[in-house]
């Protein structure tokens, strides 16, 4: 047997496309090694980060590889936009249908798994303890160890950029298309286990922040005097916990098939394809409310801050995102409705489609009654809200629509959907992460951003979002299906597809302004301190230091209400006991071991180095036995040292 | 730790794993519903009833469900902290699953040997899929088991042993559960039916 396996030197990319990507992933790659050591950060970097438990910094790692990723999907993203505006007729663009397909299944999956879902993971494990009132996650190690299964499933998926080829099978990999027959390259291999390993870590942090939020509250912080935020954060985990297992069990199956030669779901010997659409969905629908729920809690957090006024209609919240959450898992079949399951099949999940729809618009209500008759303040954080009101409920009228089985047997493929889901996924989801990055950014880091320049960055991603997105409802109902990288020029499609790509370009202007903002605030930041409590805000988080020290409260708060912080600063609770001594855990290198592991055991199924997989299994093995034999996981602060640290940075106190 | 604190810490580990458990149950209702769909799509191949042997996966379920009680007895041990019964029930539960193990191992082999392994129908795939699933764990099961016998060996019967055995426990009888769900539908069904 070859200590290789498939791996050769011919699994180094040729195209001068794909070789440009790889030259310019190593010099990135290499000057931040040479960075990192002409600065004399590697320590710093191992001590403070690499290895830490501590969940705000185990946050800011999530959030820096999603943004680093966010870039890629972007670019990936703009490549499409050309090739669609370029390839006509006569030309075929700058693309192969196959490098194509790749790029369009990179795109779907790097913004899905690693941009959207770490940003969800990283604003959690930032923001949730602190508002609880804890000083740490239920299980800090498990966090650490999430955190680095996440980052080598996002290694396996640049390292596919490199080494070998990416799936062209679509981001969900139907098959017959992904089985071996059709897709022997490793090219679905690497999308199956990016998948995977991080999705087992993605598992890992449901049953992390659930545990969180029911045993580690504040004293008196009930369950509804939780902020929306904690809420809406419990809601999505409960959704991870129970579908994630799905998509474990079903890549499973898929990789069966290919390393081991099994029929789920191949064209012979009693496969059945349906099987999978249908577990694929059971996941798929579920994780779309898993990445929105997070980012409706950033709104009901932002708005009543931002409008001086709490939230209305807070109980009415709760039930609302209950409602979604149970509503989530009875709706998954409105992918596939031309499957042929016949129409009552069909009318049941139409139906429950449109239902789903009853408790979001309770929650627009909600928002827009918090505003009616506040003090409003238009900061960056509510010019995204505003814009995700506009953009989010013509994704949704445009979703209800297609939630009507006979209007969806017309538009499924097309790129009437392709607009929907942006639609939804990029004023839903992505514009509240960026809102609650710039709400929760003096709190992580000590200084406000620059707010001009990220009034400017809201307005070209608004604006170039409705000149790229709208006219793929026009092309949609034109007839233009999705997942084309060549049409006819009879077809009249060009001019729309050339708008889009000028919409794509304006998007890119507002990372631009993202980019500069975040040069511009670093650098001013000394003139932009912000202090505990920056926005006069309602809750927890605001009450201690920005940034917030490694115990997060001195104290554990006593909660008596809603908006504790609020209550607190209309003088209704105050009062100081001496500081103690404060356990928490020391820092470990085993989660990043963990990950490594992951990562060479993905890497040796992908290949075929069939020796690779157990001894990466043992050292996984050995890990944690490692960690299982250590007493000492702790470390103590003294009082003296807290005592120093919160003389130094002032919290609130009334 | 005062005595409150240990008291939530281990709650907090149990709920943790309960939640853990839960998220498993769903990996196995998703191999089950695969299982029931594909249960059928013999391709021409042998159907359930013609190549399982019912005495003796009958064999096998009482054997995990012995060491089911040999394990609720370790517990009751754990309870009276009484070390060395403690280290005996972890022993029998240990080798009866191993013994469980092995009859799983001989199953397969034998349907292999005769041309019915996992490559020969989608219902021979979910098959061999769902219930090496389970042996998987039982794997993992007998790892843990071996890790805190040594455990309690070594340091004796301290909070962290202590709630990692009441998190082994429920994991085994979890699997056992899991189980009586497999012999029912995959075994016992296509036979009475
Ligand atoms: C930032 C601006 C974005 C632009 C310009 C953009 C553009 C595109 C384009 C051109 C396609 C291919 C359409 C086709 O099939 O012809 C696509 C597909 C897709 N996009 Fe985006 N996208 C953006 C952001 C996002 C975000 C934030 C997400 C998710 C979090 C996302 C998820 C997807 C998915 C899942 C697909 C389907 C991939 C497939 O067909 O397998 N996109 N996008
Ligand atoms: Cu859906």
């Amino acid at each position: 047997m070859n200590i290789f396996g498939k791996l050769s030197l011919d699994a180094i990319p040729h195209d001068p496309v794909a070789l440009a990507g790889v030259v310019f992933m190593f010099s990135a790659g290499i000057a931040a090694l040479v960075a990192l050591t002409y600065f004399k950060l590697w320590r710093w970097l191992w001590e403070e980060y690499l290895t830490s438990l501590d969940p705000k910094k185990i946050g800011i790692m999530y959030i820096v590889v999603a943004v680093l990723m966010l870039v890629r999907g972007m670019a990936d993203a703009g490549m499409m936009r050309l090739q669609q505006a370029i390839s006509v007729g006569d030309s075929f663009g700058y693309l192969s249908p196959e490098h194509f397909q790749q790029v369009f299944s990179a795109h779907g999956t790097i913004m899905i798994f690693f941009v959207a879902m770490p940003i969800l993971f990283g604003l959690i494990n930032l923001i949730m303890p602190l508002q609880i009132g804890a000083r740490d996650v239920a299980f800090p190690f498990l966090n650490s160890v999430s955190f680095w299964l996440f980052a080598a499933g996002a290694g396996l998926i640049n390292l596919s950029l490199v080494l070998g080829e990416f799936s062209t099978a679509g981001w969900l990999a139907y098959p017959p298309l992904s089985e071996l027959q059709y897709s022997p390259g490793v090219g679905v291999d690497y999308w199956i286990w990016a998948l995977q390993i991080s999705g087992i870590g993605s598992l890992l942090s449901g049953v992390n922040f659930i545990t969180t939020i029911f045993k580690m509250r504040a004293p008196g912080m009930t369950l509804m005097r939780m902020p929306i935020f904690v809420w809406t954060s419990l809601s999505s985990m409960v959704l991870v916990v129970f579908a994630f297992p799905i998509l474990t069990a079903t890549l499973s199956m898929l990789a069966l098939d290919r390393t081991l030669g099994m029929h789920f779901f191949t064209t012979d010997l009693g496969g059945n394809v349906m099987m999978y659409v249908n577990l694929i969905w059971a996941w798929g629908h579920p994780e779309v409310y898993i990445l929105v729920l997070p980012a409706f809690g950033i709104f009901s957090e932002i708005v009543p801050v931002f409008s001086q006024k709490r939230l209305f209609g807070y109980t009415s919240m709760v039930f609302a995102t209950a409602g979604i959450t149970f509503f989530s898992y009875l709706v998954w079949a409105h992918h596939f409705f031309t499957m042929g399951a016949g129409a009552k099949v069909n009318a049941f999940f139409g139906i429950m489609t449109m239902v789903i729809a009853i408790p979001t618009g309770v929650k627009i209500f909600n928002w827009l009654f918090t505003m009616f008759r506040g003090r409003i303040i238009f900061s960056s954080p509510m010019h995204w809200f505003l814009g995700f009101v506009v953009s989010f409920t013509i994704g949704g009228m445009s979703g209800v629509l297609l939630s009507i089985p006979g209007v969806d047997f017309e538009l499924h493929n097309s790129l009437f959907l392709v607009a929907h889901f942006h639609n939804m996924i990029i004023s839903g989801v992505l514009f509240g992460y960026f809102a609650g990055i710039t709400y929760w950014f003096p709190k992580i880091f000590g200084f406000k951003l620059n707010e001009n320049l990220g009034v400017y960055a809201f307005w070209c991603w608004i604006v170039g979002f409705f000149v790229a997105f709208m006219p793929l409802y026009i092309l949609g109902m034109m007839g233009a299906t999705r997942r084309l990288d060549h049409y006819d020029a009879s077809m009249g499609w060009q001019g729309l597809f050339i708008v889009a790509g000028v919409g794509v370009c304006i998007i890119g202007l507002g990372v631009l302004f993202q980019v500069l903002q975040m040069y511009v605030s670093i650098r001013d930041r000394k003139k932009n301190i912000a202090g505990a409590d920056p926005w006069n805000a309602r809750t927890l988080e605001w009450s201690v230091p920005s940034p917030a020290p490694m115990y997060n409260f001195a104290h554990i708060p006593h909660v008596y209400g809603r908006d504790p912080l609020w209550a607190r600063k209309q003088g209704i609770e105050h009062h100081e006991p001496p500081y103690t001594d404060i356990r928490m855990p020391k820092n470990s290198p085993l989660g990043l071991l963990l990950g490594l592991f992951g990562f060479l055991f993905g890497f040796g199924i992908i290949w075929h180095m069939y020796w690779l997989v157990p001894a990466a299994a043992l050292g996984a093995i050995v890990c944690i036995v490692v960690r299982a034999l250590d007493e000492h996981t702790e470390e103590t602060i003294s009082a003296a040292v807290v005592e120093r640290i919160e003389r130094a940075n002032p919290s609130v106190t009334v | 730790m005062n005595r409150t604190e240990t008291e939530h810490v281990r709650d907090t580990s149990l709920l943790g794993f309960w939640l853990f458990i839960m998220s498993d149950c769903l990996l196995f209702a998703s191999l089950f519903a695969t299982y029931a769909v594909l249960g059928h799509s013999y391709a021409g191949g042998p159907s359930a009833s013609e190549i399982f042997s019912l005495p003796f996966v009958l064999l096998e379920t009482l054997i995990l469900l012995t060491s089911t009680l040999t394990c609720g007895l370790a517990v009751v041990a754990l309870y009276k902290r009484n070390r060395e019964q403690i280290l005996g029930w972890l022993f029998v539960t240990g080798a009866l699953g191993a013994l469980f193990l092995a009859l799983e191992l001989h199953e397969f082999v034998t349907l292999i040997a005769e041309g019915h392994g996992f490559q020969a129908s989608a219902f021979l795939s979910a098959f061999f899929t769902l219930v090496g699933t389970h042996g998987l764990h039982v794997s993992i099961g007998l790892l843990w088991m071996l890790f805190m016998m040594a455990q309690v060996y070594r340091t004796g019967l301290t909070n962290v042993t202590e709630r990692h055995l009441m998190c082994l426990a429920l994991f085994w009888h979890f699997l056992d559960i899991v189980w009586i769900f497999i012999f029912s539908f995959v075994y016992l069904l296509p036979i009475i039916v």
